[in-house]
């Protein structure tokens, strides 16, 4: 069975040599321990009460052994783990900086370039990446196992991530830092594409391929898929249950009623406000926490998403 | 035994906790869980210094608090630090630090059995504590008259969470030197048995000790 | 032999009272056990219900909500109502006094006031729970600033059980300074009070500095004051570092006690001199002084300078050896021995293998680029409960059974016992093994939902629960069901002091303070050096 998820970054390599390292020094010990654990209880097991023993109390030799050989094992096992964070944390000097924001529960990226995309993070393979991140609220951390980096991210400091992807495909992200109610859905994904087809997603013909396509499938079944890649799933359930925000279950049609005391019934044209701009109409019993998606779906995408409402009775 | 049965043994055994009834008082003296006087009195005093140790440890953190942020915002400290009555904080200095002789002064006064010299001691000492309150009293409602209130920044929030835990120390300080005081008038201690008001002394110290500390870091820097 | 001594301590009075106002160290240990028995069960309880949201993806018995209260609530009620206080208080109480020759602790009022000081500590901390906090047990600003939570009154239950824990720590200290009997001296003085002793300094010494932080923390939330709030200028970095100054030493408060059990019992069960009592009892100490300096290791990740984490790294690593030595020292015991398979040598055996794979595994969390990826993983959740499950918790069984005789004056049915040990062992290595693999693989804690190719692993980790709790509960059973008849003073031979008395001990302990001619854990027979 495989213990180590794949590796896809220049940082991987290190880390994983350091856990095969000290996984066999730790098997090796385990073993050695219950080795003697069960030996000792089968041959010195208690024949009478009147057995001899011998009243040792201690062995200089022993001793210094048991202290010498973990102490040495402890120097190299630091070293190791030493000498690779200390490359992990240099920055190469042609890195290309991505901005990280977190929010409780959302990624979202800045690029050089203008562009913003949330939850999903594009970047080209084999090009050193420095992520300069913070917090707009509480402590999350950036975590993605196939390049074995993990950074807290917090709201009164940078910090920072560096890695270079070496494979393309696409990586899971996730949040480790404990940050409330949708933690466990504050998920993300990272392309690694190569060079050619980074420079097409960043010049945009990639968006427009990927609309062409998009032009294919129906509508509702896009805005299922917008669900979870833009990030409404970590809010927003499906199946009736209270979220952080209000079920999409059952939701088109339905009256809705502001804290300011009014109400209206949850028409296209209300979802498609509340898109984007969330604060105008808050609904009684929910906290004003969800960002504005303008510029971050177009027209196309708020009615696939509508129409997906429309099929959660 | 009811609810209330208990309650009232509570209060009484704290109250009274040389009266304290020990489960075993139907069958014999409580002597034996007592243990013999000069162990008794280096016992009490190790305990107080540990003791002393661990507040001194609860206002490290907030002088590793006070340290950290004033490194990192040495102009919001100097002007806040302005901001506080000098005046009226030197004379709450001077009047802890008079407090502590009178104290030591009743420690030393125990020992030589003279009652009258430890009752007026003690008094002066609790009288000193009191004064120092009154004046943190008008110290903390001007400041409040002004709108600086705990969370103005982080200066303020440093001044009202040292003087305020210091001065919940004063308050306890206040009833343990009150209580003795009690005791003293009961007749309850002598130059064979003055541990209670050694240790209470000492923790009137720790008091003293820590507001020392704490004027020159808050008053003076600005 | 004084009138009151005649009768056993646990027949010197009765009903409530006779128990609630005692200032008998001996009742007391025996109802701090009663106390962290009743919140152990409360807390395994919750875990059970989260390793049961676990055996699938997303929501299978309760919400994202009430799963984060779940984790909080299981996690801060072992930590500061189970496992801190938990084997130091009760055992600790029971036995020190039994083991120096005393009568009992120095300040037996104060030890009394202390346990009040606990249940009244556990009161509020229980108040806490109509509205109860989501933060997880480590309270990490600004969420547990933020959050809706009642977590003022938990933080204040935690901040009244602060003191009951440095007073029992002085109230220890002072004993075994003032009240060895004449001729035990520290090179005779058992290892568990060896233990303790080291244990009560970390007590005193560490708690109130999280004392000062939950203050603060409590202020915040009041107040506004700021220090931990990044939108009002305070850093949150800073929380994680007192916390931690208090609470890595609190894994040693929890550990300590422990590796003190079973330092007595393998001597006893081998027949033989503990092998290496000096560098038991000097590791004790020396891992009790180190642990204040490496608190940063678990911030690795959490935006330390890279020069600070170096530094933690290097002590982390001064700290494994003082383990390993002690871990040695133990096996070597059994060596040439005649060895007993007792219940509670079979908890020590497997104290000693577990922990040895908790300590091997905190080796992966101490270097630098691999706490990286493992950090605030599910490795780090197994790693924390093979030492304090496998660690701390065994041993405190494994005492739970050894002391048995003496607390009670019974003896229990070793058959069922063993039955109920293997059950545990099995049961605990099903559910926590798993765990390190998700982690290597990137599964993160705290995690109310999760991947769907995690939900093998996740799955024999839940059925793990049910082998190990079936082993709790047969524990449970076996020793609320004492065998017939009275237990001998001493049913295993043993040379320490605490065995020298009646079962259960008087009243006030011994007729008369015994005087110590021998060292410690004097058994077997003399070899000649070899020359």
């Amino acid at each position: 069975m495989n213990w180590l998820p794949q590796s896809a970054s220049t940082f991987a390599p290190g880390v994983d040599l350091i856990l095969w390292l000290v996984t066999i020094i730790s098997v090796l010990s385990c073993v050695l321990i219950g080795f003697l654990l069960v030996y000792f209880c089968v041959k010195y097991k208690r024949k009478s009460d009147n057995d001899q023993t011998p009243a040792i109390t201690h062995d200089s030799f022993l001793e210094t052994l048991w202290t010498v050989i973990p102490t040495i094992l402890c120097i190299v096992i630091f070293l190791y783990g030493y000498i690779y964070y200390d490359e992990y944390t240099t920055t190469p000097k042609n890195a290309v900086e991505i901005n990280v924001t977190a929010k409780q529960w959302i990624w979202s990226f800045d690029y050089s370039n203008g562009k913003k995309t949330l939850n999903e993070l594009y970047v080209p393979v084999n090009q050193p990446i420095r992520l300069v991140m913070q917090s707009d609220d509480v402590l999350h951390s950036f975590f993605v196992p196939a390049f074995r980096v993990k950074q807290d991210v917090m709201g009164n400091r940078y910090t920072y991530i560096n890695f270079t992807a070496t494979k393309e495909g696409v990586y899971d992200l996730y949040c480790t830092e404990y940050c409330g109610t949708a933690h466990s859905d504050m998920l993300g994904k990272v392309h690694v594409l190569s060079k050619a087809k980074f420079a097409s997603w960043e010049d945009g013909s990639a968006d427009k391929a990927l609309k062409a396509s998009a032009a294919n499938i129906p509508p509702a079944e896009l805005g299922k898929q917008l669900y979870s890649s833009k990030g409404c799933v970590a809010c927003h359930s499906i199946d009736g249950a209270d979220g952080v925000g209000p079920t999409w279950k059952g939701l088109f049609g339905k009256k809705r009623l502001f804290v300011d005391g009014s109400s209206a019934a949850a028409d296209e044209n209300y979802i498609k406000e509340s898109i984007l701009y969330p604060g105008e109409k808050m609904v009684e019993g929910y906290a004003p926490v969800m960002p504005s998606y303008k510029g971050l779906l177009d027209d196309s995408e708020i009615t696939a998403i509508i129409e997906y409402i429309k099929t959660l009775k | 035994m009811g609810f209330f049965d208990v309650t009232s043994k509570i209060i009484k055994s704290i109250a009274y906790p040389s009266e304290m009834v020990p489960s075993i008082d139907d069958h014999a003296d409580d002597g034996e869980h007592h243990f013999d006087p000069v162990t008794e009195h280096e016992s009490a005093k190790l305990g107080m210094w540990l003791f002393l140790a661990t507040e001194l440890l609860l206002f490290g953190g907030l002088f590793a608090a006070y340290a950290i942020y004033r490194a990192k915002y040495p102009e919001m400290f100097m002007d806040g630090s302005k901001s506080l009555d000098v005046v009226l904080g030197t004379v709450n200095t001077v009047i802890l630090i008079f407090s502590s002789l009178t104290v030591a002064v009743a420690v030393k006064a125990i020992q030589e059995n003279r009652i009258k010299l430890v009752k007026l001691m003690l008094w002066i000492t609790i009288i000193c504590a009191a004064i120092f309150a009154v004046n943190k009293y008008f110290e903390y409602t001007y400041k409040f008259s002004k709108g600086i209130f705990p969370g103005t920044d982080i200066f303020y929030s440093i001044y009202f969470a040292s003087t305020g835990v210091h001065m919940l120390h004063v308050f306890i300080g206040m009833i343990v030197l009150g209580i003795l005081l009690r005791k003293v008038y009961k007749g309850k201690y002598s130059k064979e048995n003055f541990t209670a008001i050694e240790i209470g002394g000492l923790y009137w110290h720790l008091v003293d000790l820590i507001w020392i500390y704490l004027f020159p870091l808050l008053y003076l820097v600005g | 032999m004084s009138e009151v001594n005649e009768k056993n301590y646990l027949e010197n009075g009765e009903g409530f009272a006779s128990w609630f106002f005692t200032v008998d160290h001996k009742r007391i240990g025996v109802m701090y056990l009663w106390a962290i028995a009743v919140f152990f069960i409360i807390a395994a309880i919750a875990s059970f219900l989260v390793r049961f949201e676990h055996l699938t993806p997303g929501q299978t018995i309760v919400s994202a909500d009430t799963y984060n209260v779940l984790f909080t609530l299981h996690g801060s009620m072992m930590v500061f109502l189970f496992i801190v206080p938990g084997v130091a208080a009760s055992f600790g109480n029971f036995l020190i006094p039994l083991m120096i020759g005393a009568k009992d602790v120095i300040f037996p009022k104060l030890n009394l006031y202390s346990f009040w000081i606990y249940l009244a500590g556990a009161a509020i901390f229980m108040i806490a729970l109509a509205g109860p906090a989501d933060t997880g047990w480590t309270f990490y600003t600004p969420y547990s600033i933020e959050t809706g939570a009642n977590v003022i009154l938990i933080t204040l239950g935690i901040f009244v059980l602060g003191f009951s824990s440095i007073l029992t720590g002085i109230n220890f200290i002072v004993t075994m300074h003032k009240l060895r009997a004449p001729g035990m001296t520290w090179d005779r003085l058992p290892l568990f009070c060896w233990a303790a002793y080291a244990t009560s300094l970390l007590q005193v010494l560490a708690t109130p500095v999280v004392g000062i932080t939950l203050l603060l923390l409590i202020g915040e939330r009041y107040f506004g004051l700021g220090f931990f709030d990044p939108a009002r200028g305070g850093d949150p970095v800073m929380f994680q570092h007192f916390f931690w100054f208090y609470s890595h030493p609190a894994v040693y408060i929890m550990i300590l006690p422990a590796m003190g059990i079973i330092s007595e019992i393998m001597p006893v069960f081998s027949r033989k001199p503990i092998f290496g009592y000096k560098a038991i009892a000097y590791a004790s100490l020396a891992i009790a002084l180190i642990s204040f300096l490496v608190w940063g290791h678990h911030m690795f990740v959490s935006g330390q300078s890279k020069l600070v984490n170096i530094i933690f790294s290097v002590i982390t690593y001064a700290v494994a050896v003082p383990t390993a030595i002690k871990v040695f020292n133990w096996l070597w015991t059994m060596h040439k021995g005649s060895i007993e398979l007792s219940t509670a040598m079979l908890y020590s055996l497997a104290f000693i293998f577990l922990f040895t794979i908790g300590g091997l595994t905190g080796l992966f969390l101490g270097a630098l680029a691999a706490d990286v990826h493992l950090h605030d993983t599910y490795f780090v959740v197994a790693h924390m409960h093979y030492v304090m499950i496998g660690g701390t918790v065994f041993g405190f069984f494994a005492a739970l059974h050894f002391w048995y005789p003496k607390m009670w004056g019974r003896m229990f049915d070793e058959f069922k016992a063993k039955i109920a040990f293997v059950l545990i062992f099995i049961g605990f290595n099903v559910v926590f093994f798993p765990q390190f693999i998700m982690g290597t693989l990137g599964m993160p804690r705290r995690y109310f939902n999760y991947a769907p190719e995690f939900q093998s692993l996740h799955q024999i980790s839940t059925y793990g629960t049910w082998i190990i709790g079936a082993g709790f509960i047969l524990m449970l059973w076996v020793l609320m069901r004492p065998l017939p008849g009275k237990a001998p003073g001493n049913p295993y031979r043993s040379v320490s002091l605490e065995w020298s008395m009646d079962s259960p001990p008087g009243t006030f302990n011994f007729d008369e303070i015994p005087t110590i001619t021998e060292p410690v854990y004097n058994y077997g027979t003399k070899v000649e050096e070899e020359s």
